[in-house]
C-alpha cells in the first residue's frame, strides 16, 4: 500500500495504536509489559522512553538497511546490525541526556538500558523493512506504534495499581493475575478489529 | 553428578516461561499450534546452546566493561544462521513463525542465561546448562500450544501429517483462544496453575 495522503497517514495512525496495537496484538514487548507496570509513574516513564527510542532506532534502522545494507548486498545481516544500531543509539541517548537534560534523564534514564532489549523495537523496525515502508512511513508508523505500546502499558498500570486492593485468590498473585488482566485488555483492544487494515 | 543437575533444573525448577518468568512474547505469539510452539522452542533451543559453548569458551577473553554487547553480537550471529537454516530446510515452519524469529536475539532468556551462567561456567555445563533450559522452554511452549489449538481450531498436531479433530467434525472453533485474549488469559491460568501446585504441595 502506498500512503501519499493525510487520510493514509491518519489511518495508519488509528491502525498502528488501537487495531493492531504491538503489545496487545503483535505481542511484542511483553517482558517491560508486565515488568515495569506496577506503578504508574514507571509506566509512564517506561511509554515515553520507548515513544523517544523506537522512533530514533527506526530512522537510524532504515537508513543503515537502505544505505549501507542494501548497496552492499549484506540484508541477511539485518538482524545482527539493527541489534547493534539499537545498543549503540540507546548509550548513545543516555549518555546524551545526562549531559544535557539532566531533568529529563531523571525520569527515563533508568528505563533506557531495558530498552535496548525490549523486543517492541527491533520488531517494529524489522517490520519498517519488512514492508518496504518509505522512510516518512516508517517513522509515522514507529511512532505510532510507540505509543500504542505507551497506550496498553499506561492502561494496565492503571489496572494493576487497583490489585493492592482487591482480593486475589493466593495462587494468582503477581504475574498470573497481571496475564490474565492483559487478556482482558486485549479483549478490549479486539473490539477494533477490522476498523481498518493495514 | 553437576552435568546432570545443570541439565534437569531447566524441566522445572527453572522453568521458562512458568517458572521464570522471561521470554513471553514468542510464548504469547507462536503458540497458536503445538508444531509452531515446538518449532519455536527447537530454534531457540539451539541459539541457547551454541551462544551459551561459545560465551563460556570465551569468557576469559572478553573484557567485562562490553559484556553485554558482546554477548548481543554472538546470540545476534547465531540467530541468523537459525534464520537461514530454517528458511533452507523448513520454510512453511519459518512462514508461521515469521517476526519471531529474528526476535529470539532480544528474548531474555537467552541473554540471561549468557549472563548468569555461560559467563561464569564450564562448557560442558553451559552447554548441558542450555540444553536443559532449551527443551523445557520448547516442551512448555508445546504444551500452551497444544492447549490452545485443542480449544481454538479443534485440532490435536495440526500442521503435521498427523494432524486430526479432537471432538470431531461438528466441533465450533473457540476462536478466542487462538487470538491474543486468548494466549494472556490461557498462560495466566497456567501460571495460577502452578502457584497452586506451589502453595499446596511446596514443588
Amino acid at each position: 500500500m502506498e500512503y501519499n495522503s493525510l487520510t493514509d497517514y491518519l489511518l495508519l495512525i488509528v491502525a498502528a495504536v488501537f487495531v493492531k496495537n504491538i503489545l496487545l496484538a503483535q505481542y511484542l514487548g511483553n517482558c517491560p509489559f508486565l515488568g515495569v507496570s506496577k506503578k504508574m509513574e514507571t509506566a509512564t516513564g517506561m511509554g515515553m522512553a520507548v515513544v523517544f527510542v523506537l522512533v530514533l532506532a527506526a530512522v537510524f534502522t532504515w537508513m543503515t538497511y537502505t544505505y549501507i545494507l542494501v548497496p552492499l548486498k549484506l540484508e541477511y545481516m539485518k538482524t545482527v546490525t539493527f541489534i547493534l544500531v539499537i545498543a549503540a543509539l540507546v548509550q548513545f541517548v543516555e549518555m546524551f541526556m545526562k549531559k544535557s537534560m539532566p531533568a529529563l534523564y531523571k525520569g527515563l534514564g533508568v528505563f533506557l538500558p531495558l530498552i535496548t532489549t525490549n523486543c517492541a523495537v527491533l520488531g517494529v523496525c524489522l517490520i519498517n523493512i519488512d514492508k518496504e515502508y518509505s522512510i516518512m512511513t516508517a517513522t509515522v508508523f514507529s511512532f505510532a506504534s510507540a505509543v500504542g505500546f505507551a497506550l496498553a502499558l499506561a492502561l494496565f498500570a492503571g489496572l494493576r495499581e487497583r490489585f493492592e486492593i482487591a482480593a486475589i485468590p493466593k495462587s494468582f498473585e503477581g504475574t498470573a493475575i497481571g496475564l490474565i488482566t492483559a487478556g482482558l485488555i486485549a479483549m478490549a483492544f479486539f473490539g477494533f478489529a477490522g476498523m481498518v487494515n493495514i | 553428578m553437576s552435568v546432570v543437575k545443570e541439565f534437569t533444573k531447566g524441566f522445572w525448577q527453572e522453568l521458562p516461561p512458568f517458572r521464570l518468568v522471561l521470554g513471553l512474547c514468542p510464548t504469547l505469539a507462536v503458540t497458536k499450534t503445538a508444531f509452531a510452539g515446538a518449532g519455536m522452542g527447537l530454534a531457540t533451543t539451539f541459539v541457547l546452546v551454541c551462544s551459551n559453548i561459545l560465551i563460556s569458551m570465551l569468557k576469559n577473553v572478553i573484557p567485562a566493561k562490553v559484556r553485554i554487547a558482546s554477548f548481543i553480537v554472538i546470540i545476534a550471529s547465531f540467530v541468523v544462521v537459525v534464520e537461514m537454516l530454517m528458511k533452507a530446510y523448513a520454510y512453511p515452519l519459518s512462514q508461521v513463525l515469521g517476526l519471531f524469529i529474528p526476535l529470539i536475539v532480544v528474548n531474555c532468556i537467552v541473554l540471561g542465561r549468557a549472563e548468569a551462567f555461560a559467563s561464569k561456567n564450564s562448557v560442558i555445563d553451559s552447554a548441558a546448562d542450555g540444553l536443559g533450559i532449551g527443551l523445557g522452554y520448547s516442551m512448555a511452549l508445546a504444551l500452551l500450544g497444544a492447549i490452545r489449538e485443542l480449544f481454538g481450531a479443534g485440532t490435536i498436531l495440526g500442521g503435521t501429517p498427523m494432524e486430526m479433530l479432537a471432538f470431531g467434525s461438528s466441533f465450533k472453533p473457540f476462536s478466542f483462544m487462538v487470538q491474543a485474549p486468548g494466549a494472556f488469559m490461557c498462560l495466566g491460568l497456567i501460571l495460577g496453575f502452578i502457584g497452586f501446585l506451589n502453595r499446596r504441595y511446596n514443588i
